[in-house]
């Protein structure tokens, strides 16, 4: 593999479930921001046209056999970055609600951290939550915050930049249950002595589908959340051994 | 017939089961030891019902059945615990499998891609 001097390889990857009205924007929203960039849509057992509509889109596609959970498409993604080399992968939510301008910005803040998240609650952003949702993601933000040793306002977050030793860690221990991929993927991060930081992105309503927000979903939510958490900080990671391999495998390109 | 005839038949029926799944191969090796040894005990403990009486008495149980449901239920705890664990490392496994099958599929589609590309340009 050719060791570039500077710089990251970037990969953006966009889990996508059923997107096929969404997905093909996104992809092309992303090659407007950075027109340089690998775009990798992971179908995680879509039903619809949604690996049709990214790979016209220009996307790489990884077409899951099954449905995976968010967790699984996003370790699939990582393992992917891994394999061809890549030394950063960024979520991009297929809905749309990321905005892909700010790409640049978690891209930039990558060489200070080997996560950045890219927080909806920032000054000056438009992203409301209310009731037993937002007690959870108090909570959460709270503990992580403590843990991260600095401040994490958005801890749920999707829209996240992942690189630096955070990128091999997380190709094979990437947390598939309910919630993994946001809360417990940074507590196994933080564990293995990841640092953490966020910048503030912007939210937008997303393309299709809709958003949850009924009372007793957000407290179903709210139990989920704090469940998961805990499960998270009484695991075992085995998170020493893989942060010594950082060597990717090679690439017979 | 006499319910002693019954519960004899029924564990034999038991145990035979066990045997023939073992023959056609359809239990793993780990788990037929298993179910053999409770075939057999459940055989025992049927045609001489006075050994769980006199362990029930050594180990100061009262009533004989009750001893036979504690340990029953409790190794059926046991087992299904058992089976959830295998149940969520097959499942660990198969999700790995699934993702590596993608990435080699895009692998080869793209490898494919540059060879096509490659003859047509010979």
């Amino acid at each position: 593999m050719s060791s570039e001097p500077a710089g990251e390889r970037a990969l953006i990857v966009v889990p996508a479930w059923n997107e096929e009205q969404a997905v093909g924007e996104t992809v092309r929203e992303i090659y407007a921001a950075m027109p340089m960039i690998d775009v990798l849509v992971v179908d995680d057992g879509s039903s619809d046209r949604t690996a049709e509509v990214a790979r016209a889109a220009g996307a790489k596609v990884l077409e899951l056999s099954y449905n995976l959970g968010v967790g699984g498409a996003m370790r699939a993604g990582f393992r992917y970055a891994v394999r061809h080399g890549y030394t950063a992968a960024v979520q991009v939510d297929a809905d749309g609600q990321h905005d892909p301008r700010d790409l640049p910005v978690l891209l930039a803040k990558l060489s200070e951290a080997d996560i950045v998240i890219g927080s909806r609650f920032e000054d000056g952003h438009d992203y409301e939550v209310s009731g037993p949702r937002k007690w959870a993601m108090a909570a959460l933000s709270k503990v992580l915050s403590r843990l991260a040793g600095t401040r994490l306002a958005d801890t749920t977050s999707g829209f996240k930049a992942t690189g630096g030793r955070a990128l091999p860690l997380f190709a094979q221990h990437y947390p598939v249950e309910y919630l993994g991929d946001t809360v417990e993927s940074l507590v196994i991060a933080l564990r293995a002595g990841c640092r953490v930081a966020q910048v503030p992105a912007h939210m937008r309503a997303r393309r299709g589908g809709k958003p949850s927000h009924a009372p007793w979903k957000a407290t179903v939510y709210l139990f989920r959340a704090g469940f998961a958490l805990l499960l998270a900080l009484v695991r075992r990671w085995d998170v020493t051994t893989v942060t010594q391999q950082v060597a990717p495998s090679m690439e017979g390109s | 017939m006499s319910p002693y005839i019954i519960e004899v038949i029924g564990s034999i029926l038991v145990l035979a089961g066990i045997f023939e799944l073992l023959r056609r191969r359809q239990l793993s090796e780990k788990y037929t030891v298993l179910w053999l040894v409770v075939g057999v005990v459940l055989l025992v403990l049927t045609v001489f019902p006075n050994v769980l009486v006199s362990i029930s008495r050594s180990a100061g149980v009262t009533i004989p059945a009750n001893l036979l449901f504690f340990v029953a239920i409790v190794f059926l705890i046991c087992v299904a615990l058992h089976l959830s664990w295998e149940l969520s490392r097959l499942e660990n496994e198969t999700r790995k499998l699934a993702e590596d099958l993608a990435i080699l599929r895009l692998d080869l589609d793209e490898h494919t891609a540059r060879t096509r590309a490659d003859d047509t340009r010979s």
